[in-house]
């Protein structure tokens, strides 16, 4: 049956339909659990290994001697969200929230210490 | 009227992608076509030799924005083979279904890209509109909707749990009734019939002459598909079928594509059905001994080909990715003979072409002035200086 049209019905419907999308700022879809947001740094538990920082990939995350100990320093400008160092800490020092609205507006304003 | 020569792109408002096609015309025929690549060329593959497995694990996904998961699977096996390390049958389990459900979200993606290319943007808005569905079942499991950092060396980061199998399952529900409503609109709708019809004929021996790979060769009636060739992940345990056409033509792949969509389905539902139990990841070394692999994987557009050489140290010595894009280009060039300007769009859409997975390297080449390699900082000087001479300021 080649006759044009096929879609018709289909296409009528959505003049009725509610739109997919939300109006953001008011309306928030909820992140799944499993989303890889700004991290948690727990300075307790760190035993300044450094193998966060070894494993990094994009330099986000580098070692820094502050107050006598020395501890890795979070650069998100710099960060790909791939938890590589969550994965990497031995002592579970570093934890992966999901809190994404990370926008700002001047370079290294974003940093987890 | 004599022949012209018409150039497209690198900067074109039709291609998405810089690429340049120089095409010969004969009125509104096609008769020659020169493809020139390299525009893209970022040198992952040098960038890679200084950087550890584990770092290269998020560089080697960034190839490519939709298959990203067929090239950190090839990665891992290159590194796997090495290391000589079985990962888990759950792991395997659970790779299979990443790669499955990138083949859906990249055939439904590129469903949409074919309907808008003949402007037929209602079927770009609906396909795209089922494909969140798959981008949010990939961001439930992995966290992200695209590069999601799934793999590690010697398994997979994070489980699925039974409320994700449930979710995924119901995803696949949804999928299956919108991919029969696919199906029946690619046959019988004449929008699309009207273009794709009879247009960028591939015969079967033009194929195999120009190796054509993925949904191409198949739907120029070539059953080749490494997923029963040479199987890898959990693809020898999983029951599926090589779908083939032998039209040729431009509608065959899209009949080829949207048909995979329902073994994807199958797949699928038979990995969350079987799922083993036990653990998701070996430990592996930091170091990898010297040695040298290959790997290949059925990416959604075809034959994802990676090489490592590797020589005992943290890095990797040498590594070589080719994308199934520039396997397909040759045969592209043959498909575009002779047919209608008009039609050029969507013939090198059903390639399904990804420009900047493909450039590999840039060669300077031809009867252009000799190039000269100059270095960041001499190149900042120059432009600084440029600017200057018309008074601008840097």
């Amino acid at each position: 049956m080649k006759v044009p049209g096929k879609m018709l019905p289909k296409i009528i419907g959505f003049i009725v339909r509610k739109p997919v999308t939300v109006l953001y700022p008011k309306q928030r879809l909820t992140p799944p659990e499993t989303l890889r947001g700004k991290m948690k740094f727990h300075l307790d538990r760190c035993i300044s290994c450094g193998l966060c920082a070894r494993d990094c990939p994009s330099a986000a995350c580098t070692m820094h001697e502050i107050d006598g100990k020395k501890r890795p320093v979070f650069d998100l400008d710099y960060c790909t969200f791939c938890a590589q160092c969550a994965e990497s800490c031995p002592k579970d020092a570093i934890e992966m929230t999901s809190e994404f609205e990370l926008a700002h507006y001047k370079k290294g304003e974003a940093i987890v210490k | 009227m004599g022949r012209v020569k018409l150039p497209i792109g690198p900067q074109h408002p039709a291609l998405k992608e810089p690429e340049n096609f120089t095409i010969t015309l004969d009125g509104e025929r096609v008769v020659d076509v020169d493809i020139r690549i390299g525009y893209t060329h970022r040198g992952i593959e040098k960038l890679m030799e200084s950087r550890t497995y584990t770092q290269n694990l998020y560089l080697v996904e960034r190839i490519c924005g939709i298959c990203s998961y067929a090239h950190v699977e090839n990665f891992t096996q290159n590194v796997e083979e090495i290391l000589g390390i079985q990962i888990p049958k759950r792991a395997e389990y659970i790779r299979t279904l990443f790669l499955e459900l990138e083949r859906l979200h990249s055939h439904f993606l590129w469903l949409g890209v074919a309907g808008h290319e003949i402007g037929f943007d209602t079927l770009f808005m609906y396909t795209w509109q089922d494909r969140e569905v798959v981008q949010d079942l990939l961001e439930m499991i992995s966290g992200n909707r695209v590069n999601y950092a799934m793999n590690a060396i010697g398994g997979v980061r994070r489980d699925v749990s039974v409320e994700h199998q449930k979710k995924v399952l119901q995803g696949m529900d949804y999928l299956e009734k919108r991919a029969e409503y696919y199906k029946e609109v690619a046959i019988n709708e004449k929008t699309i019939l009207a273009r794709a019809e009879n247009v960028g004929i591939l015969k079967t021996k033009d194929a195999l002459k120009f190796s054509a790979v993925g949904p191409t060769a198949r739907a120029s009636g070539i059953t080749v598909d490494i997923r029963k060739d040479d199987p890898y992940a959990s693809y020898l345990d999983t029951p599926f079928d090589v779908i083939t056409t032998n039209t040729n033509d431009v509608l065959g792949r899209v009949v080829v594509r949207v048909l995979e969509i329902f073994e994807s389905i199958k797949i699928i539902r038979y990995l969350m059905a079987h799922l083993p139990v036990g653990e998701i990841v070996t430990k592996a070394p930091r170091k990898v001994p010297e040695g040298e692999s290959i790997s290949h994987t059925e990416a959604p557009r075809g034959e994802d080909f990676h090489y490592l050489r590797s020589n005992g140290t943290e890095k990797p010595e040498r590594y070589k990715v080719r994308t199934p894009t520039l396997a397909n280009l040759p045969a592209l060039a043959e498909m575009l003979k002779g047919t209608y300007l008009a039609d050029v769009p969507i013939i090198v859409a059903a390639i399904d072409p990804c420009m900047g997975c493909m450039d590999r390297v840039l060669l300077l080449k031809g009867n252009e002035k000799p190039g000269e390699l100059v270095d960041g900082e001499r190149l900042r000087r120059y432009s600084i200086k440029w600017f200057a001479e018309r008074g601008w300021k840097a």
